[in-house]
């Protein structure tokens, strides 16, 4: 304690303007100064003076460090006075926030709720039931497919009946590869061929199976990148991608941004920009991240624009991370082109090291709540790397025999995909329409679970403000959870991403009904 | 580290303009009119503005010069793995046939930047290059009775059957009809909106499960759970949450090889090993502890926790009512956390009684906060590949925070579903916990048994599935090198991987991990009889 005192005491005296004892040292000073050593001592000094001034700094930080556990040991260490303890540190732990340290990242992201994911709470508190509970939240911020769900069903019931070995006895016990078992990744290579056109072949090798896409994007972040770098990101983006790539990876999201009126196409100059304003700031750029279906858009990259990524992606020498976890979820007129599609047709010319893409079940077979997510690249290092990571999310051999099995019925997966779409393009276009009567418009889609609806006319401030505005109207008034656009990074106010996988035909009245509620109270109040 | 990197910059500006004072006649040139500045009133502040801007110019300058150095490789990669097609502009083409070679030189992968964390992971120990071998070339007795027999993962295979019977009968039930008015896995399990930290039927099932296994003495609240697949991402979740990148956990060694994954590789955080050693049968010891910690703290590393494993991993004893007693006062007075990894808590099969640590905070319950509790489901019930393991703390932000980064390592519905049938069915479950106690010992100590007369002692041990034995005998140095021979004589002559002490960060060398919970009886000969080889070409 005495110590640090020393150097404050030091630096003070040293300060020149007023004190007698500051001139003593002034003085002779002056008169080196003006002597011929003037650049060099007046350089020196200076330095001393910062040099003091950060080991000072330092010894204080660490007496700082000190002061709340200096506290227990000296009564723990003198016996009689053991007793004191308990009631001490009952005290320190919960009068004050400081009991035991918790991680930077802890602390931020025990706090870090957009509405997104308030929406998803609250609406899982009190979530609607058509005979239990009609008053309660429709939860429509999900990007859940409940369509075809009795299909799903009824084929476990046969899986169940069926005797099929499945789950059982084979490899239970043992420690599997934990990027998945050869089996899953072939039935998965032949579902992916399926579902990405029927064109492109997938080779098992290249697969890296994660319990869910959330970790192979994690996953991912972390080979590709390190702390502090960037990958651009076109907006409106999934609001999931913030967790995934910056909590633990600490990678940053540059927004690109994209506009209604490109409907919320990337542009290519846009993307160049956001580049070299990144550059510009000191910011690594490492890759670009899209997704394709877009999240909450639902519109899909074309052929040319996949060239000009990967041009771009080649240029800059970054990665291109795709995601196409609504693949096989379309129901528009547009043709879904994956990226491995053109790497396979243009396979010389492209440097296919630097393509990554991400496929789960979750959205296409609707298989959320069984977490199986593939990384798909052709980069051996980031394979390699990703394959140890893999323990840190591995999907459990129960639920990779199920999947095995499921994926391998042929035909209940080809019943399944048109049934899906079917219905998903009849849900579609009725909740289209109905919202189009009440005023309000879609961004064109063709793919993924999403409306993507324009609000704008509904807010008050036309801004962030008055949309969280009108987001609270949508939860209290309507009870409806929908994903507000700031979610999404989305740079114009007003827009609402609406899942409409979550509702059947005939809810769809209900829903419009109560979203007219909300669009009657905006008019009236306006 | 700030405050070091502040240090070195002030001393090198002087160094910087004196070289300039002494150059050519441009500098004087600069110089000259710069006294006459410095003579008058000035002085002092001039001198003291011009060295930083010197200073910063130079700062500049590398940090121009680094980037272009980090540009340089990526303009080339294209050029290089495809002989020059996608773009050909000649401008840009004739420009760049110079780096080329340069980049040749620096970096022989020309694709795109990895991250420098994933090339850190490159580098295999042998504990990983053990497990390749022993998976391309398994044993089997009948089919492949040369092949590798695999005695380096802590898996349990000596209750499967009882498992496996459970499975026939109740899996369609299970998994099926539990959702009630739902077909398939219940409305909860299919649909996304299930919880990533586990359902709350799960939980539950857990908490009572686990409250039976300490007898009923300490009740489990279900909402301090986490639930995670595996125990790797249950350490590593609580590595995030407790220490910051650079940090440190004190980790009493030998300890686990996947904690170095766990603990390390993404959070960034260090493990100090705290040497347990054999004369007290690698319990361990406070002293070391504290000196460990002290250690840490002079190089100026920060200490945030202890991770200990109960019963210990390789060697399997179990701590003490007084040891897990002073490791609570211990962490009180430095004012760090505790991991206490109990995953094989329900395997223990010696005289002495496991303690958790929950009971030890069930009675002084003010220090709740910094004890955080893994509980290894799947591995109790001798089926890992389920991943299926419990984080349970009393700290509310660390649950706050675990719950959100359970996200990327969440557990899959069907799991869950037949998890918590499986718990639920008290009658199975404590039939099956006194069968596994009773193999485990017989096994244990007809492994340790044989062992003994090669001449190969082992640590004395309670629980776990590993016998960990003494082989210095059989080294032909007495060193890390030695060791690692041996193991590589055992993998590639005797064709027994086992987990070398090394891997465990063990300080004596010379002792080796075999998990006997893969074995069978009538594997325990084999193993003997390809020891015994070895052990007669040593001598």
């Amino acid at each position: 304690m005495t110590r640090t005192r020393e150097p404050e005491s030091k630096s003070k005296t040293s300060s020149p303007s007023s004190s007698s004892t500051g001139m003593k040292l002034i003085v002779p000073l002056q008169g080196v100064v003006q002597g011929r050593g003037g650049i060099l001592l007046g350089s020196l000094i200076p330095c001393a003076l910062f040099y003091f001034f950060q080991l000072y700094l330092k010894k204080r930080r660490r007496s700082n460090d000190k002061h709340p556990s200096s506290n227990p040991p000296s009564p723990s260490s003198s016996f009689p006075e053991l007793p004191r303890t308990p009631s001490r540190s009952n005290l320190s732990s919960r009068g004050s926030l400081t009991g035991v340290r918790l991680s930077r990242l802890a602390t931020t992201i025990s706090d870090d709720d957009s509405a997104y994911y308030v929406g998803l709470n609250r609406a899982s508190r009190d979530p609607y039931h058509k005979l239990t509970n009609p008053d309660g939240i429709i939860q429509l911020g999900l990007s859940d497919n409940t369509l075809s769900l009795d299909l799903i069903g009824d084929w476990m019931r046969k899986w169940g009946s069926g005797g099929d070995d499945g789950l059982s006895i084979n490899g239970i016990a043992t420690y599997q590869a934990f990027d998945g078992v050869d089996e899953l990744k072939l039935a998965l290579s032949d579902f992916m061929h399926q579902v990405m056109g029927g064109s492109v072949h997938f080779d098992t090798s290249n697969m890296v199976l994660t319990a869910g896409a959330t970790p192979a994007i994690e996953i991912l972040s972390f080979c590709l990148a390190d702390h502090g770098n960037a990958f651009l990101v076109p907006t409106p983006y999934y609001p999931g991608f913030d967790r995934d790539v910056k909590w633990r990876p600490g990678v940053d999201l540059i927004p690109v941004h994209c506009r209604s009126a490109d409907n919320f196409n990337l542009s290519m100059t846009a993307l160049e920009q956001a580049y070299s304003q990144a550059r510009k700031r000191g910011v690594k750029v490492r890759g670009i991240l899209v997704s394709n279906p877009s999240n909450p858009v639902g519109n899909m990259l074309t052929q040319d624009m996949l060239y000009n990524l990967i041009d771009f992606a080649e240029d800059k020498n970054i990665h291109l991370i795709v995601d196409e976890v609504f693949a096989g979820s379309t129901y528009g007129s547009e043709k879904f082109v994956s990226v491995a599609e053109i790497l396979e047709s243009d396979s010389e010319y492209i440097d296919n090291r630097r393509i990554h893409i991400i496929y789960g079940l979750s959205k296409d077979l609707a298989l959320a709540g069984f977490r199986v997510g593939v990384i798909y690249s052709f980069n051996k290092n980031v394979l390699a790397t990703a394959r140890k990571l893999c323990r840190f999310s591995s999907i459990s051999a129960p639920t990779q025999r199920l999947v095995t099995s499921m994926l391998s019925d042929k035909k209940f997966i080809q019943d399944y995909f048109e049934t899906n779409r079917n219905r998903m393009r009849q849900v579609h276009h009725e909740f289209v329409d109905a919202l189009s009567k009440i005023g309000i418009k879609c961004a064109k889609s063709s793919g993924g679970m999403f409306c993507w609806a324009d609000m704008s006319g509904l807010i008050k401030p036309y801004s962030e403000k008055g949309e969280l505005e009108l987001w609270e109207k949508f939860m209290s008034i309507a009870k409806i959870n929908i994903t507000p656009g700031s979610a999404c990074h989305c740079i114009e106010p007003g827009w609402f991403r609406i899942c409409f996988t979550t509702m059947s035909l005939d809810e769809i009245p209900l829903v419009i009904e109560r979203i007219r509620r909300v669009v009657e109270v905006c008019k009236s109040s306006s | 580290m700030t405050t070091k990197e502040n240090k070195k910059p002030p001393p090198s500006p002087p160094s910087s303009s004196s070289s300039t004072s002494g150059g050519g006649g441009t500098a004087m040139r600069v110089i000259v009119p710069l006294q006459g500045v410095v003579q008058g009133r000035g002085g002092l502040f001039l001198g003291s503005v011009i060295p930083c801007a010197l200073y910063y110019l130079f700062q500049l300058y590398v940090k121009t010069r680094t980037r272009h150095r980090f540009n340089s490789p990526p303009t080339s990669p294209h050029s290089n793995s495809t002989p020059s097609p996608s773009h050909n502009n000649l401008p840009e083409l004739s420009v760049h046939p110079r780096s080329l070679s340069r980049t040749h030189l620096s970096s022989p992968t020309p694709s795109a930047f990895l991250s420098g964390r994933a090339a850190s992971l490159a580098a295999d120990s042998p504990y990983y290059a053990g497990l390749y071998k022993a998976a391309e070339n398994p044993y089997h007795e009948v089919d492949n009775p040369e092949g590798v027999i695999h005695l380096a993962v802590g898996d349990n295979k000596i209750c499967v059957d009882l498992v496996e019977d459970w499975m026939e009968k109740n899996l369609s039930g299970a998994v099926l009809e539990e959702g009630g008015d739902f077909p398939g896995i219940g409305i909860t399990g299919i649909s996304g909106c299930q919880p990533f930290d586990g359902v709350m039927k799960l939980k539950v099932a857990v908490a009572s499960f686990m409250s039976q296994a300490v007898d009923n003495s300490v009740f489990f609240n279900p909402s301090q759970m986490v639930i995670t697949s595996g125990v790797d991402p249950a350490i590593e979740i609580l590595s995030f949450c407790l220490a910051d990148y650079g940090n440190a956990f004190l980790v009493p060694t030998p300890h686990s090889p996947s904690f170095d994954g766990a603990a390390k590789w993404r959070t960034g955080v260090e493990i100090v090993p705290v040497p347990c050693r054999s004369a007290d049968n690698f319990n361990l010891n406070i002293a070391a502890l504290d000196q460990a910690f002290n250690q840490a703290k002079k190089r100026g590393q920060k200490v945030r926790g202890i991770i200990i494993t109960n019963p210990s991993n390789p060697v399997g004893n179990l701590l003490s009512h007084e040891t897990l007693r002073s490791l609570l006062d211990f962490a009180r007075e430095k004012n760090i956390h505790i991991i206490s990894n109990e995953i094989y808590a329900g395997s223990t099969y010696g005289n002495e009684e496991f303690v958790s640590m929950a009971e030890i905070l069930e009675v002084e319950d003010h220090d709740r906060e910094r004890v955080h509790i893994v509980y290894g489901l799947s591995d109790d019930i001798s089926v890992p590949s389920y991943k299926a393991c419990v984080i349970y703390s009393c700290n509310k932000n660390v649950l706050a925070a675990a719950k959100k980064l359970a996200r990327l390592s969440s557990i899959s519905a069907p799991t869950q579903q037949l998890l918590t049938s499986m718990l639920s069915d008290a009658r199975f479950m404590q039939n099956f916990i006194e069968i596994n106690r009773l193999r485990l010992q017989k096994m244990c100590q007809a492994f340790v048994a044989r062992l003994k007369q090669l001449g190969i002692e082992c640590a004395r041990s309670d629980g776990g599935f590993h016998c960990w034995a003494d082989m210095s005998a059989l080294m032909r140095s007495y060193s890390e090198k030695g060791e690692l021979e041996l193991w590589d004589r055992l993998l590639n002559v005797a064709k027994i991987n086992v987990t070398p002490g090394t891997s465990c960060h063990c300080i004596e060398p010379g002792w080796f991990g075999f998990c006997f919970t893969l074995l069978s009886e009538k594997d325990i000969p084999v193993v003997v009889e390809r020891l015994q080889r070895i052990s007669e070409a040593t001598k």
